[in-house]
């Protein structure tokens, strides 16, 4: 039934007529399939929700042994929201990184794909959107966990919208121009592309604030926080699901939520540009060397 | 090698050797040749270790959790090793056609795994060297030093227990298919929470605690943080030589159990045709 639906999608106008579009819903679909499929679907489900959820749990352990369980401070809120929002980060950032090493050494098929009249932008882009799926159903689970289990102060009916939503579609926009930056990146690499993708994702959980406030990083190490697009996101989605319970750390004191929106619109016009010269670039030079098709059994 | 126009053909614990030997050597040869490695094994490590002590920072903990994540951040290079170099490493073999020429050679399967935990745990012990130098002088972390004999004992077997698990998932993950990936992907998180990586596991109750223990990597991790740190004598879970000999009887079960494993699964794997199966 889904195949039919999907098959009817492909099959409206607008999608007949973009290049883009049928290779970005193509990608996520085929993203999907293989992040989904090896199992079945409840199998899927639960391995899915597993390792982020042991992730959030390892904090909570912490906090609830250094604190002796005080929940109800500020920080603990901070502290979880901010990782389970950070599995988005993780997700996106690692996984256009991980299409290209998929199709290219695992599944041997990029040279395939370059054959076909894809848009490789695009179609990367859908491939980081079926991991970006996939990890916005365990955020949704693991704020609702933490609810249930932790009283974390996010009420419905506080929630700033707006705000969470927009910074939200931008901070996505920036994280998938970041992962399109890696990906590209991947392509033009013989060895250690697997790590690249988690070397930048665990600088970003350090530098951003995800787990605790950028005020506890020595002061010279503070200003790197302040370069990626994530940090402003974390802060801005903090604010918006806690409303008036959210803590303001004195670093981003200063920073209105119009502010954080206009610094995140900057960075992803800023990051969507870069990345696909990048990418076209990288796509020329890789082609150029040879590495396009290359094998390394790593 | 050649005497003459003979060839020297090792038999029994000789060739043995050599098997170990030769699977072992690649990975310690590998660690110091291709040092580009270092960078990106010593980095991540560190990131994540950062992470968490920032996190202990800012709930004002002890200093000695500092010491607890560098030393649980630094043992993580060893359960990666195991997980993706012990136990995916039979499949990734089977998948790029290395595991029939081990099959059709005259190598022992037994000296294959053990060469490779050998290798392993010289890469990772590499690793998990630098992550703690460095991690300790960014951190100031001091270490007790009144138990540098038992130490190395609890170092030891809980390598041998570890590294026995690897080689007896190995065995398992012979037979397997592309669950081999998400199964060692899926055993990473939930097993640095249960296992207490970076707090004592003692804070998850008597019985996960327990129940965790079957990883030796949890038990020789809380022995390891009571002999090096003199803080509260409460945050252990069992005490020292008690861990030890649970250490040791798990090392010995999982031995067994990878040479059992390794007979029954190679037999059902020629049986079914899946020793040489690639299932992308």
């Amino acid at each position: 039934m889904i195949m039919n639906w999907f098959a009817k999608i492909m099959d409206l106008p607008l999608v007949r007529k973009s290049n883009g579009l049928r290779s970005f819903l193509i990608a996520g679909w085929l993203g999907w399939q293989i992040e989904s499929n090896w199992t079945r679907p409840f199998l899927f489900a639960i391995y899915s929700i597993v390792r982020p959820l042991a992730g959030v749990m390892i904090l909570v352990i912490i906090y609830s042994v250094i604190t002796d369980g005080a929940l109800q401070e500020p920080i603990f809120a901070y502290i979880y929201l901010g990782n389970a929002l950070y599995i988005l980060v993780g997700q996106v950032i690692t996984g256009v990184s991980w299409a290209v090493i998929d199709d290219r050494e695992h599944y041997q098929t990029l040279r395939q794909l370059h054959t076909t009249p894809m848009n490789g932008y695009y179609y990367l882009m859908g491939r980081g959107f079926a991991k970006l799926t996939v990890a916005g159903i365990a955020v949704v689970i693991i704020i609702a966990f933490g609810k249930v289990f932790f009283h974390l102060p996010v009420e419905m009916a506080a929630i700033h919208w707006p705000l969470f939503l927009v910074s939200t579609i931008l901070g996505i926009i920036s994280l998938a121009s970041l992962g399109l930056l890696l990906g590209s990146l991947t392509m033009m690499m013989a060895r250690h592309f697997w790590s690249l993708g988690e070397a930048v994702g665990g600088a970003l959980f350090l530098f951003s604030g995800a787990i605790f406030p950028l005020d506890t990083l020595p002061a010279a190490l503070r200003p790197i926080g302040f370069i990626f697009p994530v940090t402003y996101w974390l802060e801005a989605a903090r604010r918006a699901l806690l409303g008036p319970q959210a803590v303001i750390f004195p670093t981003f004191a200063e920073f209105s939520n119009s502010s954080l929106l206009l610094i995140l619109l900057a960075f992803s016009i800023f990051l969507v540009f870069f990345s696909s010269k990048f990418y076209s670039w990288s796509l020329h030079r890789a082609k150029e060397k040879g590495l396009i098709d290359m094998e390394s059994s790593y | 090698m050649n005497k003459g126009s003979s060839v020297y053909k090792a038999r029994g614990l000789h060739l043995f050797w050599r098997v170990v030997w030769a699977r072992a050597y690649p990975r310690i040869v590998g660690t110091f040749r291709e040092r580009s490695w270092l960078f990106f094994e010593t980095l991540l490590p560190i990131l994540s270790t950062a992470a968490y002590v920032f996190v202990y920072r800012a709930i004002e903990a002890p200093p000695e959790y500092t010491g607890f994540v560098v030393i649980g951040g630094a043992m993580i290079a060893f359960w990666l090793n195991v997980l993706w170099n012990m136990a995916a490493q039979l499949y990734w073999d089977k998948d790029i056609g290395n595991l029939e020429l081990y099959i059709a050679s005259p190598a022992q399967m037994m000296g294959i795994l053990l060469g490779m935990a050998v290798g392993g745990l010289v890469m990772s012990g590499t690793r998990a060297m630098i992550v703690i130098t460095i991690s300790s002088l960014l951190f100031n972390v001091t270490y007790e030093t009144g138990s540098l004999l038992l130490f190395p004992a609890v170092f030891f077997v809980t390598m041998a227990a570890l590294y026995g698990m690897g080689m007896m998932f190995a065995s398992i993950y012979l037979v397997s298919g592309r669950e081999a990936w998400h199964i060692s992907n899926l055993l990473q998180e939930p097993v640095y929470l249960v296992s207490g990586f970076y707090f004592p596991v003692r804070a998850m109750g008597f019985w996960v605690a327990a129940a965790a223990s079957i990883i030796p990597l949890t038990l020789g991790l809380d022995a390891m943080r009571q002999l090096l740190f003199a803080g509260d004598p409460t945050l252990g879970f069992l005490s020292v030589p008690l861990e030890i000999g649970i250490l040791v009887l798990l090392a010995v079960i999982f031995i067994t159990g990878a040479k059992l494993a390794l007979d029954k699964l190679e037999e059902i794997g020629r049986r079914e045709g899946r020793l040489i199966e690639r299932r992308r």
